[in-house]
């Protein structure tokens, strides 16, 4: 007896110079289900999918559409056979509006000009029908990455799609938004679409998948039915090893007040005359995690860009083991005991055309050990780099020398802890340190700031991820609009409370 | 180890690459002129073209042949100024299209000082220095603290630059004619010194310590940008200038010193040409001289590397020269400049040209790894004892 699949992909195997990134994997979509596709950075799950999507070849194996072999040369054979994908980064035309963007490339016309009242109509019927609210009229640059989001799925059912792919739908959402997605699709299958869904993260997969196929470094593991399985089976499937999957630590006192913030001020990234931190004060001691908390874009950002000097203050003072800093210069501040481990890795992080070992000097290129007069000691340098490379195990092709631009992510944030932490801090900033990575790097990031922390250092974790925000500090502080809303106990809070301060629907009177 | 060390083939290798892709447009650029030619009149198309080519090998003196060899590199040492002052700025990530106004008030200051003010040539090449890095301190000033984009302010500085020296120039002029007087005649103390590097070329009297001069100076560039601080930060700036700030570099003052560095080398480029009396300015130009344009394709055909810039400014230079030698019974007079033009601007292609060599790489790398993989599998199936250990074995 033969089950009947709607896509089957078939002993894929795709090389690229140097790597096999798929290598003899086999992937079978019932229709109307969401199957999963786990798998560590790397382990091939974008290709795979680039392969159905007709974005790549693939050199072996056989793809088949409702039992019918096919060849999809580009995406436009995707289209045509009813696969669409929503990719990571979205294909949007900002200046467009999201109807504009929807019906891109497939706008009916009538002697030349573009008729918009019946795609208008189906649009709405499609967002009425699956519950993805838009509005058809709004410039995709004014809209929320959520709705963002929504636009692009919108624009897979206006072109009719039968399969749906989402490349890692939930690394840009809040976790409102992740709900609301959760919801999208089960919809979606409900309706007798099926879908193909690219996660790393284990909780999304339990709650939203039917099966869930795992691959490991280009191979394929198995596939489970998500009812039978539990995150630490998956984990260990992804990994290959057993992972902790919440970070242990021990109750440890925290000692002298290290950061000192008082009614600290600072303007808005977007707009210059709004304030988007207002009034906020708080401390960060000795040997304790203190954990900022809230949905993305209620001042986070712009808190973290106030106290490393990205961005001067507009009232307010900042200190450091009791030292004022408020109007201190980046490079005095970093001298005065502070590292920063970025939010956007790529843009403030590294200079990724750098080598590595030139990206690991890069807080520290200015001090008598790597420099003689104003030259460079390229000498100590490179086995300054080779040291933080064998200690934080930082792989990359060609060691120190390695361009950091070919780093994978995981890699790249590691050379950046590397970095910061050997400059032993007396406080250390990590906004969102695990962004976007798999769940070994996340265990290592988790394990380094615990590290810090047992070392006596003062630890300000800046996170919106409400796992990792139970699970590491010793101390939780919610900001909303810009202000902070409450303080609490990781251990006598929970998901529910949290998601109410961070959404604004109760404060803790002062 | 054997396959890593065949996989780093010398195609991939950036400065070869860079050297492949220059001399290709210089190819290319010749072909276009030659048909540009044989559309004008096809009758001395090759003849015309190989005189370009030739320039001071059109002469059949071997005396009289390096008499004009140092012409060319009389005129080769400003191009090579430029085009290290806007290659300098291009690696902080700021282009500066105003060395062109920064040479012309180089060359202002110095042939004031020269004719106006009689002072030695030394003062005068510092002059042209200090002139050339002003107008790029206004450019980085404007650009650091007041967001003002380089390249607008670089193009109005400009102008400014050149109706400002021909209104000062004027005082320094010959009587009868618009162009200033000469600085041999009136202050000969104000020519380089040739050290004798005259007599190598034939007692050419325009050869000064100008071309060493320039030389010494891209090999300094190519070291301060490798091996210093200020390279690391300059650098850095450029790639990321977010990085840049997050590491606490001071990217204003960095800015700054960058647009004046860039403004000093076109000033004394200017200084290498003017003070070696070879030109003599016109006071009633109304167009900026080409110099510092030109060296914009110098540096890109230099492949952005300061050691590669000084063959790229001789050979933009060498075309330019040539182009005097085209007959001009057979061919309109603007002819020569459109050629050496259309050479210049392929020069600019090198970038495209080592883009489509890397993809072409990685495809074929691609096409080899399946060949093996097809002549593996095929051995298997013909030999069909392989074991599985083996077979996995060749698949790591």
């Amino acid at each position: 007896m033969e089950e009947k699949y709607t896509i089957e992909m078939l002993n894929i195997t795709k090389r690229f110079p140097g790597i096999v990134a798929n290598d003899n994997i086999t992937l079978k979509l019932r229709k109307g289900e969401i199957h999963a596709l786990l798998g560590e950075n790397g382990a091939g799950k974008s290709t795979l999918m680039s392969v159905l999507f007709g974005l790549y070849h693939a050199e072996e194996g056989v793809i088949k559409k409702d039992g019918q072999e096919v060849n999809i040369k580009d995406p436009n054979d995707a289209n045509a056979l009813g696969i669409g994908m929503v990719h990571q980064h979205f294909r949007l035309v900002q200046c467009f509006t999201v109807l504009d963007n929807i019906i891109l490339g497939v706008e009916s016309t009538k002697h030349g000009i573009i008729q918009k009242d019946e795609a208008r109509k189906k649009v709405i019927e499609l967002s009425d029908k699956y519950g993805l609210k838009v509005d058809p009229d709004a410039l995709v640059e004014d809209i929320t990455v959520g709705m963002q989001q929504r636009t692009e799925i919108l624009k897979m059912l206006y072109r009719e799609n039968e399969i749906l792919i989402f490349d890692e739908p939930t690394a840009v959402l809040t976790p409102e938004e992740i709900d609301d997605l959760m919801l999208i699709m089960k919809n979606l299958a409900k309706e007798g679409k099926s879908i193909l869904f690219i996660s790393h993260k284990l909780n999304e997969i339990m709650a939203v998948a039917d099966r869930c196929s795992v691959l490991r470094r280009g191979k394929y593991i198995g596939t489970v039915d998500v009812c039978d399985t539990n995150e630490q089976e998956l984990s260990r499937m992804m990994v290959g090893r057993d992972v902790q999957l919440v970070a242990q630590k021990d109750d440890k006192t925290p000692g002298d007040v290290i950061l000192d913030v008082k009614n600290l001020t600072v303007a808005s990234n977007v707009h210059h005359n709004q304030d988007a931190v207002k009034d906020v004060s708080f401390n960060v001691r000795q040997g304790e995690i203190v954990c900022i908390a809230g949905i993305d874009g209620n001042g986070q950002t712009e808190l973290v860009y106030g106290l490393s000097g990205l961005e001067p203050l507009r009232g307010g003072t900042i200190s450091i083991n009791g030292k004022d800093i408020s109007k201190a210069s980046i490079r005095e501040r970093s001298m005065a005991g502070m590292s920063h481990i970025p939010e956007d890795r790529q843009k403030h992080g590294l200079v990724l055309d750098y080598s590595l070992a030139y990206n690991l000097v890069l807080q520290r290129y200015f001090e008598k050990d790597f420099n003689n007069h104003g030259v460079l000691k390229q000498n100590n340098i490179r086995k300054y780099a080779d040291k933080l490379i064998e200690q934080y195990d930082i792989r990359s092709g060609q060691g120190g020398a390695s361009s950091t631009r070919s780093m994978s992510g995981g890699n790249q944030q590691k050379a950046i802890i590397a970095r910061e932490v050997d400059k032993n801090p007396d406080l250390l900033l990590a906004v969102q340190p695990t962004r976007g990575l798999d769940v070994g790097a996340i265990e290592y990031i988790h394990n380094q700031l615990i590290a810090q922390r047992d070392a006596g250092k003062a630890v300000l974790l800046v996170s919106l991820e409400l796992e990792e925000v139970l699970s590491i500090p010793d101390r939780i502080l919610v900001m909303y609009e810009g202000r902070i809303v409450g303080e609490f106990d990781p251990k006598k809070t929970n998901r529910e409370e949290l998601g109410l301060y961070m959404a604004g629907a109760r404060r803790e009177e002062k | 180890m054997n396959e890593t060390k065949k996989k780093k083939s010398i195609w991939t290798n950036s400065a070869f690459q860079s050297i492949i892709a220059s001399l290709l447009c210089i190819v290319v650029g010749v072909l276009i002129g030659y048909i540009v030619l044989l559309f004008i009149n096809p009758n001395g198309a090759s003849e015309a073209i190989v005189a370009i080519l030739k320039n001071f090998l059109n002469y059949p003196s071997q005396q009289a042949a390096l008499m004009y060899l140092g012409n060319t590199l009389v005129r080769t040492a400003p191009l090579l100024m430029c085009a290290l002052s806007i290659q300098f700025c291009y690696k902080a990530g700021l282009f500066n299209i105003g060395a062109a106004g920064q040479y012309v008030a180089g060359a202002g200051a110095c042939l004031y000082t020269a004719l106006g003010l009689h002072a030695n040539w030394f003062f005068c090449l510092l002059a042209a220095v200090l002139a050339g890095g002003i107008f790029g301190l206004i450019t980085g000033l404007l650009k650091a603290y007041k967001s003002v984009n380089e390249v607008i302010s670089g193009i109005m500085l400009n102008w400014i630059a050149l109706y400002l020296v021909n209104m000062v120039l004027n005082n320094v002029k010959e009587v009868a004619s618009p162009y200033t007087k000469s600085i041999a005649e009136v202050n000969h103390g104000a020519l380089l010194p040739s050290l004798g590097l005259g007599k190598l070329f034939t007692d050419n009297q325009y050869v000064t310590i100008a071309i060493p001069l320039a030389i010494i100076i891209a090999i300094l560039i190519a070291w301060v940008l490798k091996k210093t601080v200020f390279g690391y930060e300059v650098l850095a700036t450029g790639y990321n200038k977010n990085a840049a700030k997050y590491a606490g570099m001071k990217e204003n003052r960095n800015i700054v010193v960058t647009i004046v560095i860039g403004g000093m080398l076109a000033g004394a480029g200017a200084a290498f040409l003017y003070l070696t009396g070879y030109e003599q300015w016109s006071c009633t130009q109304t167009t900026v001289p080409g110099m510092g344009f030109n060296g914009i394709a110098a540096t890109f055909l230099g492949g952005l590397d300061p050691i590669g810039t000084i063959f790229a400014s001789y050979f933009i230079q060498h075309i330019t020269s040539g182009g005097a030698y085209v007959d001009l019974n057979i061919y309109p007079s603007q002819v020569s400049d459109i050629i050496s033009s259309v050479i210049i601007y392929l020069c600019g292609f090198v970038f495209f040209i080592k883009y489509i060599m890397n993809s072409i790489h990685a495809k074929k790398a691609e096409k080899a790894i399946l060949a093996t993989k097809k002549v593996e599998a095929a051995k298997a199936s013909d030999v069909n004892v392989a074991s599985d250990d083996n077979k996995k074995g060749g698949d790591q």
